[in-house]
């Protein structure tokens, strides 16, 4: 598949970059939502911040889109400042809104919003991509959970922008609905555009993203291809019986973490050999071992404990 | 599969000005005319005060004009005030709170035509109250104005409106997503009555009076009633300084809020 460049930018050491978050730090109050934060937004790719939540995830879609300033560091968008309009008509963003005016009706928020950019798209394609022909005449407050993201989609992408941020965009949607969205993100990229995408499913993160950054704490704690980031966070579990303490039990190199469930202990390790070779030395009472392999959540659950511990 | 690549001449073609503040507004208006809270109860309450104190009720004079007449001036204000408030504040504050407004700033949309969406509906709304009280005195209430005292009636209530939007603005960067209605009533009621209108000021009390002078309603209720023939002799320059100065402050208070939220951000 060839994608050609969608549109211009600097070139930065061979790649082109649309957007970047540069050592940036933010602070609310005592709270530090950002500690020396960097990330750089390929051209034509999606980008998924992955991590819990409160992990910074929206803080940094916040700065990129000029909502928020950066206590230090720098934030640039196509090369220039994320405040101004000129980047924002080429800017298109999904955010979390606890309510929408729901009195208008589906095509009339998508008409306003389309009003606002320079050459949107036509009404019909806004609701083709979105997939809410259908829902064109609903007023906003009568659509379910799954309709209104959608909605929310098709405001995001009714300006024909370059460069579009999604927070969190199937967070309560049912697996359906979830999937549904998944397309339609999917065809954007197919457009050539560049996706911005938070998330705190790892299984989302690895459908649709090019490149994976895992955020935690508001520290990046991985970051790299979806493949390269599951290799990192190929954990298993090993579920056993033992007279040994939990305390005892994730003293243990290469002990992720320990659980304790009805009786049984439950160890995340990403090397269940070495760990059982030490269980069988320390306890030769052990029984019902059982290797399991995590989950890509237990997995992730990994990955961020790993970092914070 | 290959796309077509998309021009990035942006520096040359702006956005249409005129059609962003257009579509803006006319979204606003059909957003509160769908609002029954809204739309009826803003048009609805001085109607029906007008209908039952003044052309059921009301038969005798007010000082010297009609009680018909007086009460145009009084329930316009009413209504011009009810109007401006909760088409103001209690969108904005709602807007703000559930992070609608921030979904806007993060489009390309002009700041401003976000407010002056919301101020010319306010205005719209406001006008109707003005047209319906105007329609219903002189078809069933024998009021007799002359055309022009009429037009400057109309003119100066709708201009009324701008103090009460700086106020709703005010209001609306400092009350909750949730308690802005409540908010508003706590203002709007208390200033209705001391500034005479619901019981005309010649029988207030005498510290209501006083007190009624610091009030904004007091002072457009005035100027209306001045047009009508019903003044209280004060210059009319004076109301007009008094709104002005009002609004002023309102609007120091709402850029006072407007400065906290992007604050809070950043």
């Amino acid at each position: 598949m060839a994608t050609v460049q969608a549109f211009p930018v600097q070139a930065q050491a061979g790649e082109q970059i649309a957007a970047r978050l540069d050592q940036v730090s933010k602070n609310y109050g005592a709270v530090q939502a950002l500690k020396n934060f960097s990330l750089d937004v390929r051209a034509g790719e999606l980008t998924a911040v992955l991590g819990p939540n409160g992990a910074g995830k929206t803080t940094a879609i916040k700065l990129l889109l000029g909502l928020a300033r950066p206590t230090s560091g720098r934030v640039s968008v196509f090369g220039g400042d994320p405040t101004a309009i000129e980047t924002h008509l080429r800017v298109g963003a999904m955010l979390q809104v606890g309510r929408v005016p729901e009195s208008l009706r589906v095509r009339e928020h998508i008409d306003l919003f389309s009003s606002y950019y320079v050459r949107p798209l036509p009404m019909k394609q806004t609701l083709a991509i979105a997939g809410i022909e259908n829902l064109q005449d609903r007023k906003f407050g009568a659509l379910s959970g799954g309709q209104k993201q959608r909605v929310l989609f098709a405001l995001a992408v009714c300006g024909n922008p370059d460069l579009l941020f999604l927070d969190e965009p199937t967070v309560g949607l049912d697996v359906e609905a979830r999937h549904l969205l998944w397309e339609e993100i999917r065809q954007l990229l197919a457009l050539g555009k560049t996706v911005v995408l938070t998330t705190h499913y790892l299984e989302e993160a690895d459908a649709l993203a090019d490149r994976i950054v895992v955020i935690n704490k508001g520290c990046m704690i991985a970051e790299g291809t979806p493949a390269e980031i599951k290799a990192r966070t190929a954990g298993k579990k090993i579920r056993c019986i033992t007279r040994l303490s939990a305390g005892a039990v994730r003293g243990l190199r290469n002990v992720v973490d320990v659980q304790e469930d009805r009786g049984a202990m439950v160890i995340h390790t990403s090397r269940p050999e070495d760990v059982l070779r030490e269980l069988l030395n320390r306890d030769l009472d052990i029984s019902g071992i059982e290797v399991l392999g995590a989950g890509l959540e237990d997995a992730f659950l990994a990955l961020t404990q790993e970092k914070a511990n | 599969m290959a796309t077509t690549a998309i021009s990035p001449a942006i520096n040359v073609i702006k956005p249409n000005l005129f059609s962003i503040y257009f579509k803006e507004t006319k979204y606003e208006l059909l957003k509160c005319l769908r609002l029954p809270m809204y739309s009826v109860s803003t048009v609805a309450f001085p109607i029906m005060f007008y209908v039952l104190f003044g052309l059921i009720m009301g038969r005798q004079n007010i000082g010297n004009v009609s009680t018909t007449t007086y009460l145009i001036a009084a329930y316009g204000t009413f209504g011009v005030m009810g109007a401006s408030l909760f088409g103001t504040a209690a969108t904005l504050a709602s807007e703000r709170g559930f992070g609608w407004l921030e979904m806007k700033k993060a489009s390309p949309m002009p700041p401003f035509a976000y407010f002056f969406a919301k101020v010319v509906m306010s205005m719209i709304f406001s006008a109707t109250d003005v047209v319906l009280l105007l329609i219903l005195g002189t078809a069933f209430g024998g009021v007799h104005l002359p055309a022009i005292v009429t037009a400057k009636l109309f003119l100066t209530l709708v201009a009324g409106s701008l103090p009460f939007c700086a106020m709703g603005l005010a209001i609306g960067y400092f009350a909750g997503p949730t308690s802005a209605p409540a908010f508003i009533n706590v203002f709007y009621l208390p200033m209705s009555f001391c500034s005479g209108l619901w019981i005309p000021f010649i029988f207030l009390p005498r510290f209501v009076q006083k007190i009624a002078i610091l009030l904004p309603p007091f002072h457009l209720s005035q100027l209306a009633l001045g047009l009508v023939g019903a003044g209280n002799g004060r210059v009319m320059r004076s109301h007009w300084e008094a709104l002005i100065g009002f609004a002023m402050i309102c609007l120091g208070i709402a850029w006072a809020g407007h400065q906290r939220d992007q604050k809070a951000n950043g």
